[in-house]
């Protein structure tokens, strides 16, 4: 057969990344498919209508094609006794590349989103500073800013999988936590200096101004190293659902240290004890211990197609692509398994080995028709490898939700159906 | 307006035309206004363990009772059950053999972070419309829920924070992992 030139390079099917570097996938398929091509006489390619006709003309905002509407955040319904809270996920499964559109980048919040009007909010700094501080919005533009592309996660996301639940989920409601951006602002130091952080202060309680004054405490030395106060996402300014007029951003770290509608930064010797970093965001043992102000998340990949809820409608060839993320560093490598992880390939790793980012992955695949289970499995540059579920729960049980950042299993049945299976 | 610009702007403006890039990364923009701690007392919110950041007041179980009631029940049903999950304040064991229910009572370290968040965070439907004296009597309140203090035990900084809640050496601090 004439498939068997495309070298594999492990068990059901996985072929060497190679391919997909100068051929293309597309290239791969037209070859595979080419005698089928050949033979229908009744392919026919005319000019659309949509040629003949002018469309509308340029405009003030732009709007995504008609044709991908249905690419959209999954939020729960609105739940009376927690107005504004909840959640949305980002659709992974739609999206390529790593950056996030603003528009579909995945939302946490207590207590519903702010309308904040620049120009009377405030930046407070106070506390243990030699000289508190009041900042104004058209200040803080004028600073000096550094624009770092990085991912931002829920540490809930994927919590679900722990439970054993959700069989039927797709990537974007099982892991739909995770977004990626280029985030542009003031590092955190500079103003930290301006206010004078004196010798007693080591941690920052962060609050933001939405209905809930979400606090989070964060250490002094991570505040001083490579947090932000970031103002812009993807070049413009940072979208209401992510804190505008402004948001902390702490690379790495579980998203909701990231306080967004950012209103006040007091220095302190010891943490605030905010319920979001006690009650909540705190991580259960199985011994009934719980872990406090676990930051940094895990080291992460995902395949995202296929994934769940997707079919293989033919035999034959795949490109297997996903993301990967590390909340330690780059990622150095992702590997792809097709049998439930007896074997293993190398992906080609396309883009955005950024640190603390999201980094793209793909391998070409040629689905057999048999059953399949379709994993990814990352390593940082950090060393860190991405653990089996199996290895997380026996590690930390399943009372903690948060921090999980197991391998998913995509199974994949004869008649090419893809679902989340436990393996 | 852009006439009372702080000295510290126009400081920049002129260290750029003078002296371009280089003294722009030289010299630091320093735009943030002089406040003092007296004219933060009424935005800053934070009340922190160690007795900081509280309000003059205090209350008792027995006066939340009735802020509890209207203000707080139709949430979290009349003795802190909750009415999903996500509104359960009182009850739990941590040494339960099921998953255990983690609760003001069972689970929080800290009494502190009840008055802390209920304050700016509660009534959910009205966040920050109880007054401070307000929020000591249903902090009481939520107390006595859980069976921490009597009906007329008096909550104000000191006798809050000398609590010791029961899941107080429950946590392990692992903020040295970064
Ligand atoms: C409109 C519904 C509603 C009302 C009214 C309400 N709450 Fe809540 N409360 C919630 C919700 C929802 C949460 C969870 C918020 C979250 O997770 O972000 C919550 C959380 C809490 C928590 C923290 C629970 C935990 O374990 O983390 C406490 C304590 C609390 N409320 C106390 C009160 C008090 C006291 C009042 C009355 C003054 C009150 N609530 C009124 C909905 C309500």
């Amino acid at each position: 057969m004439h498939q068997d030139k495309f070298e594999k390079v492990a068990g059901n099917g996985l072929i060497n990344r190679r391919y997909l570097l100068g051929l293309g996938l597309s290239g791969v398929g037209i070859a595979a498919a080419s005698s089928v091509l050949g033979a229908d006489s009744a392919l026919k390619i005319e000019i659309p209508t949509w040629s003949k006709v002018p469309g509308p003309g340029a405009s003030a905002y732009g709007r995504r094609s008609t044709h991908t509407e249905h690419m959209q955040r999954l939020a729960r319904p609105p739940d009376p006794f927690y107005p504004g809270g909840g959640a949305s996920l980002s659709p992974l499964q739609h999206l390529q590349g790593t950056i996030t559109p603003n528009s579909l980048h995945f939302e946490r919040h207590h207590a519903g989103v702010p309308n904040i009007s620049p120009a009377e909010h405030k930046l407070v700094i106070n506390g243990l500073v030699r000289q508190p501080l009041v900042f104004d919005y058209e200040d803080l533009l004028k600073y000096p800013m550094v624009s770092k592309i990085h991912f931002l996660e829920c540490s809930g996301n994927s919590g679900s999988l722990l439970r054993g639940g959700n069989a039927d989920g797709t990537a974007q409601s099982l892991h739909g936590l995770v977004s990626c951006a280029e985030w542009t602002g003031i590092p955190l130091s500079t103003l930290l200096d301006e206010a004078g952080v004196l010798p007693k202060a080591r941690w920052v309680a962060a609050v933001g101004a939405d209905a809930a004054s979400m606090g989070r405490s964060v250490p002094l030395n991570k505040a001083l190293d490579d947090v932000l106060v970031a103002l812009y996402q993807n070049g413009e300014p940072v979208r209401p659902e992510q804190g505008y007029p402004m948001r902390l951003f702490c690379p790495g770290w579980e998203g909701n240290i990231s306080v967004k509608w950012l209103t006040h930064l007091k220095l302190t010797n010891e943490p605030a004890q905010f319920r979001d970093e006690t009650s909540k965001y705190t991580d259960t043992q199985p011994d009934r211990s719980s872990y406090q102000f676990t930051f940094r998340m895990g080291t992460k990949s995902l395949i995202t197609s296929p994934s769940g809820q997707m079919a293989l409608n033919r035999q034959g060839f795949y490109k297997v692509t996903g993301i990967a993320w590390s909340g330690s560093g780059s990622i150095r490598r992702v590997e792809v398994s097709a049998d439930g992880g007896r074997s293993w390939a190398d992906a080609l790793i396309e883009s955005n080995q950024f640190e603390k980012a999201l980094t793209r992955f793909s391998i070409p695949w040629e689905w057999n028709g048999g059953d399949a289970v379709l994993q990814s499995r990352a390593t940082d540059d950090q060393g860190n490898v991405q653990p089996t579920r199996d290895a997380v729960i026996a590690d930390q049980g399943a009372i903690n939700f948060y921090h999980n950042p197991c391998i998913q299993s995509w199974g994949i049945n004869s008649a090419g159906e893809v679902s989340n299976v436990y393996i | 307006m852009s006439i009372f610009k702080p000295l510290g702007y126009i400081t920049f403006a002129i260290s750029i035309v003078q002296f371009g890039l280089l003294a722009y990364s030289q010299e630091a923009v320093r735009l943030g206004t002089p406040i003092s701690e007296g004219q933060l007392a009424e935005f800053d919110l934070i009340a922190t363990p160690d007795g900081s950041g509280f309000p003059e007041g205090s209350g008792t179980a027995r006066e939340g009772k009735a802020v509890y009631d209207t203000r707080c029940a139709a949430c979290h049903a009349a003795t802190g059950e909750g009415i999903s999950g996500r509104t359960v304040i009182a009850g739990g064991d941590m040494q339960s053999e099921e998953t255990p229910l983690r609760t003001v009572g069972s689970y929080w370290p800290y009494a502190s972070t009840i008055f802390d968040f209920v304050r700016r965070a509660m009534p959910a439907d009205a966040p920050k419309s109880l007054s401070n004296e307000e929020v000591y009597q249903v902090t009481a309140y939520v107390l006595y829920l859980n069976g921490i203090i009597q009906e007329d035990t008096l909550i104000n900084a000191d006798s809050l924070n000398a609590i010791k809640m029961p899941n107080a050496d429950g946590f392990i601090d692992r903020s040295h992992i970064q």
